[in-house]
């Protein structure tokens, strides 16, 4: 579970690195959407391939893309969507509007605290949350489904601060 | 003793005999201890039953000690350990009250086991008042193994009612829910158990989420959540065919089932109309009204004993709260002003109090609310106790509540004194909800 923490706090980080440079979004969200193939493409002719490879699959599964994260954090008892996952959301509703078949269900979940049947309703409110953002960017409301699991699937199973800021998040499911 | 014969002869019978090997196979799978016990506990004895037949037929449970563990998790009883006993009569005849009350017991309970035809038992049990060496009650019933412990438990109930003129509710059940780990999966169950934790029973598991169980009025059927195929549904399961039917998926939440006194309509959280609404829906038609309208969360229904108004959650002034609202609609009424946090209410049996999850320097505990005075007194004492249900007779309280990292039950008396917890041998225990009087 650490580890997988561990993980987490990594991909926290370099999503918030890459949130600095919007430009570096916009020119990621276009086209293919893969960041890492635009500082390599003038290697292409030289002999042999860049340790660092361009990425060939999909976009969703590539670490150096916004797009990798789909796990978004939220405050205690809040709904409102953190500065710090905007540049990540705003990724996910730029490749939902280049694929206007692509479809996602945002799993709104609740930390363990309160009652079950309230955080049901709290989760669909932060899944709500992140439909609504999707769309004020102009994501039509047929390609995004909302699920609450409230506290029902805990990401961390532990019963601390630290577990719980875990817990409190929004997942989006392609 | 008319109502014994009822309830034993409503059952069917060879189906009955058909179980009997798997059942006598079946262990106690919830743990219950006694964490708390209350000062000034009447004193009794019940003496371990005699069992008069042959020892290699002699049944596997003592009729007296299943109804001496009863009276104590009631709070009210301290029966004498049986150790301490000097002798062990099991009829009036043999009892000499004077070593009774060298003890210092103010009740002792003798009884007997008998064989009685093939399977049968004939449980006799006489109650005597110690120091007026009088016999209080005492009566004769025929039973199987099969019900052996559920008689046991309606002697019990005899006599917590005969001391204390209060109904006794050990002969009832609870439902839970339980999470054990299965590789990768979680195995979520809903189960049942006797109210003393023995012979649970898993009447649908699954993969997925299963929440909010709640038992029909005349304790036959279950509504609850699963989430099976990836989205949350309401259904209503027959308990003793297993036979369910669906009976809402909307879009969005399907949610906190509650049944009407009557048991004709569910009270439910549906959000179809965009947000968490309370709706009220007829079982049979499936009819539905929406008694709600809000922006915010409103959820958790329960109904009154009287079936005329609804109490619920709602975070409309910011921070979840209970409001009630009459069946019939109109204005919701806002009840709690004590605390940040109060949620999931329900009424006691007498529809006096309320019961709820109650936030107190950030812990989660249970509280009532005095009605009459509006009253919030404080059960509990931890950090993430939630789903209150009261005990039929309205005399305790079962929880879930989380020790050591793990979830588990715990009981306490309505007056916060006496307090019992129930654990899984391994797993997570949660949801608890008291059955109510078997009918």
């Amino acid at each position: 579970m650490k580890v997988r923490m561990f993980q987490w706090g990594l991909m926290l980080a370099a999503v918030l690195l890459f949130s600095g440079c919007s430009t570096f979004m916009k020119s990621d969200s276009d086209g293919s959407g893969d960041g890492a193939s635009v500082s390599e493409s003038g290697d292409a002719s030289t002999s042999g391939a860049s340790r660092g490879g361009s990425w060939q699959g999909n976009p969703l599964d590539n670490p150096d893309s916004p797009l990798y994260t789909k796990v978004i954090y939220f405050d205690f008892d809040i709904s409102d969507i953190r500065q710090e996952s905007i540049p990540t959301l705003r990724a996910h509703a730029d490749y939902l509007l280049s694929n206007a078949g692509a479809s996602i269900t945002v799993e709104g979940h609740c930390d363990e605290r309160g009652s079950r049947e309230y955080n049901i309703g709290l989760g669909e409110r932060r899944a709500t949350a992140i439909k609504r953002f999707m769309e004020a960017e102009g994501v039509s409301s047929s390609q995004i489904n909302t699920i609450s699991y409230g506290e029902e699937r805990p990401a961390d199973p532990g019963h601390g601060e630290a577990a719980w800021a875990m817990n409190r998040r929004g997942i989006l499911v392609y | 003793m008319k109502n014994f014969k009822s309830k034993l002869f409503n059952s069917c019978f060879v189906f009955l005999l058909l179980l009997l090997p798997v059942l006598s196979a079946a262990k106690p799978g919830l743990v219950i201890e006694i964490t708390e016990g209350a000062e000034g506990a009447l004193p009794i004895a019940v003496v371990p039953f005699k069992w008069t037949g042959s020892p290699a037929q002699q049944p596997q449970h003592n009729v007296g000690s299943i109804i001496s563990n009863d009276l104590k998790r009631s709070g009210l009883f301290n029966p004498l350990e049986a150790n301490k006993m000097l002798t062990r009569p099991s009829t009036g005849d043999e009892v000499d009250f004077r070593d009774w009350r060298t003890v210092a017991v103010e009740n002792i309970v003798v009884g007997q086991v008998q064989p009685n035809g093939s399977g049968g038992y004939l449980v006799r049990f006489q109650l005597f008042d110690v120091y007026r060496g009088e016999q209080i009650t005492g009566f004769s019933v025929p039973t199987t193994a099969r019900h052996l412990r559920s008689t046991a438990h309606q002697i019990a109930d005899i006599i917590y009612e005969t001391l204390t003129g209060v109904s006794g509710a050990f002969n009832t059940r609870i439902a839970y829910v339980t999470s054990v780990n299965r590789g990768e999966k979680k195995n979520i169950a809903l189960q049942i158990a006797d109210a003393d934790g023995y012979g649970p029973e898993t009447i649908v598991e699954s993969s997925e989420p299963i929440m909010s169980p709640a038992w029909s009025p005349d304790g036959k059927k279950l509504a609850y959540v699963s989430f099976e195929n990836s989205k949350p549904s309401i259904f209503v399961q027959e308990v003793y065919t297993g036979r369910r039917v669906k009976v809402s998926s909307f879009k969005g939440i399907n949610g906190a089932p509650a049944w009407s006194p009557d048991g004709r309509y569910l009270a439910m959280t549906l959000s179809k109309g965009g947000n968490p609404d309370i709706y009220v829906m007829n079982v049979n038609t499936r009819k539905l009204r929406q008694l709600t309208s809000h922006w915010g969360i409103d959820t958790e229904p329960a109904w009154s004993p009287d079936g005329k108004s609804i109490v619920f959650t709602s975070d409309r002034p910011g921070k979840p709260q209970i409001y009630r609202v009459a069946v019939t609609g109109g204005k919701a009424e806002r009840l709690t002003f004590e605390g940040s946090y109060n949620a999931r209410a329900s009424y006691s049996p007498d529809g006096k109090n309320l019961v709820m999850v109650t936030r107190v320097n950030g812990h989660y505990r249970i509280g009532t609310l005095d009605l009459q005075n509006m009253r919030l007194n404080v059960l509990t004492n931890g950090s993430l106790d939630e789903s209150p249900s009261f005990a039929p007779n309205g005399g305790m309280v079962i929880y879930a509540t989380t020790t050591g990292g793990r979830a588990e039950l715990s009981a306490v008396s309505f007056d916060g004194r006496v307090r019992q917890r129930l654990a899984l041998q391994s797993g997570d225990v949660r949801e608890p909800v008291w059955s109510p009087y078997t009918k």
